[in-house]
């Protein structure tokens, strides 16, 4: 195809867009790392000299020890138990069609479709009326609403591509449904439940909304301890949020690099497409 | 074996129930009881106020101007800016998908949403912020005389936005566009059509249902924006959004009852919404986009 200068024109104009988005994203990362590690700065372009003290201070002054290790909790939970009920679960979906199947799957839709605000504010409620919310179990329960249903989803895929006469042989062979999950699903399942279960841990350890109104002090896991700190901004040094924030983003992101490894980007905004 | 229960058990299974079909119970019992459950919860309770009759809460929320009036503040932040992701997604995916290293972009564009809302706060306070490098910048080239005020007003929260929710909706559109068969715009260059007749032609009409899902998904993480309205917004002003006042309502009033009617009415207006998209949407054209031969 020839192409006009129309076109190409317009090609160039889309590019300009994309390249001013890229880098703007990467200087307000890049504003955020430099902060951290700055002394002081004022009306220049970098810091006056550099420093790795705000670290030690958010260490110390945010409790930085107590919150990460409640994060590590919560989402080891969160992830351990969307992958027992999820997965059981889409294998079922995935292998019987029984009356009523559209609306089970429906009802899994929904806590991915209703944003958490929306539905954590009842749910709060419902916790706090059960003496859950609070405690790190209440944090754990509130996190797995979105988690469960997220699993299920992922792996239907996954499961409709094991041929079911593996499966069938199996039982031939005398294997109940516990062995064949254990010792003929499992193995076969797991590239798809390494995916599921990663994005489901990048995703709790960013899932801000449900932590925050479950939470106690407690119980508060890093992006709401994050937030606590910008929203007290003027109390602490600036450089200390910003510390605290980049130890944030490192978590964050040597997951996320993990998790793409297994899983194409385009997975964590739309559901495993196969 | 004696005659009804092997056959009951065989006729079960025949219509898909067995042991296996059990295995949903768990996944099915977790989402009725932390999901279903508590929205019911919240939609009774927000039929018992504290004072006055069943419909108290509601008639509250209507007459009083600062509860009120988020649902206008709020749709005024969400409507722009999520036409405005979905409108400059379209183009960019257009051209992404004949990048032979998406991979990388892709990468990049993901990092906002994995960050999440709250971080991207703090590093548009940092960045944005009267001495910071974009401001600096802006007076370098004599763009602006002095600091630009992009934070901590109506301005803040849409760039938020716009920074979380351009890589979700591009994403989602990338993903549709790839769905599209190449051959048939090459069959409609073929025939001589140009670029924009084919966009106009071929591609927005087989892309269409899928956008407006897009745009409904899209509207609806907007409309619920929280922390950013917060941190770079005017919480008390021209952001503050519905979902402040239904915190406001439980955290700091401890009227539950009325926080659960505010989250309802959130609902009810997602759901508006949705319902207005996917109805426009089964006008438009639903049919294969991928060519006739498999």
């Amino acid at each position: 195809m020839p192409k006009s200068l129309q076109e190409r024109l317009w090609a160039l104009a889309v590019w300009a867009l994309v390249a001013f988005f890229v880098v703007n994203l990467l200087a307000m990362i890049a504003a955020v790392l430099v902060n951290s590690f700055g002394t002081r700065w004022f009306n220049t372009w970098l810091p006056a000299g550099f420093t790795t003290q705000w670290y030690a201070f958010a260490w110390n002054e945010f409790g930085l020890p107590s919150i990460l290790w409640v994060t590590v909790e919560v989402v080891g939970a969160v992830v351990v138990l969307s992958g027992l009920i999820g997965v059981p679960t889409a294998y079922a979906m995935a292998r019987r069609s029984f009356p009523g199947r559209q609306a089970v799957m429906f009802l899994f839709l929904l806590p991915l479709l209703v944003p958490p605000i929306t539905y954590g504010i009842p749910l709060a409620t419902v916790l706090y009326q059960a003496r859950l919310a609070g405690t790190i179990w209440g944090v754990i329960l509130a996190n797995l609403v979105p988690s469960v249903p997220f699993v299920i989803l992922i792996m239907i895929p996954f499961v409709e591509q094991i041929d079911p006469r593996v499966e069938a042989a199996a039982r031939v062979f005398g294997a109940g449904t516990g062995r064949l999950f254990v010792q003929v699903l499992v193995p076969l399942l797991t590239p798809g439940i390494l995916a599921a279960l990663l994005l489901v841990l990048v995703r709790t350890i960013a899932m801000f909304e449900l932590t925050f109104l479950t939470a106690g002090s407690d119980s508060q896991t890093l992006v709401v301890a994050l937030y606590y700190a910008v929203f007290a901004a003027g109390v602490r040094p600036g450089q200390s949020i910003d510390a605290m924030a980049v130890v944030y983003m490192v978590t964050t992101l040597i997951w996320l690099l993990i998790a793409l490894r297994f899983v194409n980007p385009t997975q964590i905004v739309t559901r495993a497409k196969q | 074996m004696n005659g009804e229960k092997p056959r009951l058990r065989w006729r079960l299974r025949e219509a898909g129930l067995d042991g296996v079909t059990l295995l949903v119970l768990p996944g099915v019992l977790f989402v009725l009881a932390l999901f279903i459950y508590p929205f019911l919860y919240g939609l009774g309770l927000s039929f018992h106020p504290a004072k006055g009759d069943w419909l108290a809460n509601y008639r509250r929320f209507f007459s009083d101007p600062f509860l009120w009036r988020t649902i206008p503040t709020t749709l005024l932040i969400a409507a722009p800016v999520t036409v405005l992701n979905v409108v400059l997604s379209v183009p960019v995916a257009l051209r992404v998908r004949r990048m032979r290293r998406q991979r990388l972009l892709t990468t990049i564009l993901v990092i906002p949403i994995t960050l999440g809302t709250v971080m991207v706060a703090e590093g548009l306070l940092t960045y944005l912020g009267p001495r910071g490098w974009l401001n600096r910048t802006l007076i370098l080239f004599g763009i602006a005389s002095g600091p630009v005020h992009l934070v901590h007003n109506y301005w803040g929260v849409m760039l938020s936005l716009l920074i979380s929710g351009f890589p979700f909706t591009f994403l989602l559109t990338l993903s549709y566009v790839t769905g599209i068969d190449p051959s048939l715009e090459q069959a409609g260059a073929m025939l001589g059509a140009r670029a924009r007749q084919r966009f106009r032609h071929i591609l927005l009409p087989l892309l269409a249902p899928g956008l407006a899902i897009t745009l409904a998904l899209a509207f609806v993480q907007a409309f619920t924006v929280f922390p950013s309205a917060i941190l770079v917004g005017d919480p008390a002003g021209a952001t503050r959004v519905i979902s402040i006042a239904a915190y406001q309502a439980a955290y700091e009033q401890f009227d539950y009852s009325l926080a659960s009617a505010i989250a309802m009415l959130m609902a009810g207006v997602q759901v508006v919404i949705i319902v207005a998209l996917l109805g426009a949407r089964s006008l438009l054209f639903r049919g294969p986009a991928s060519s006739g031969k498999g």
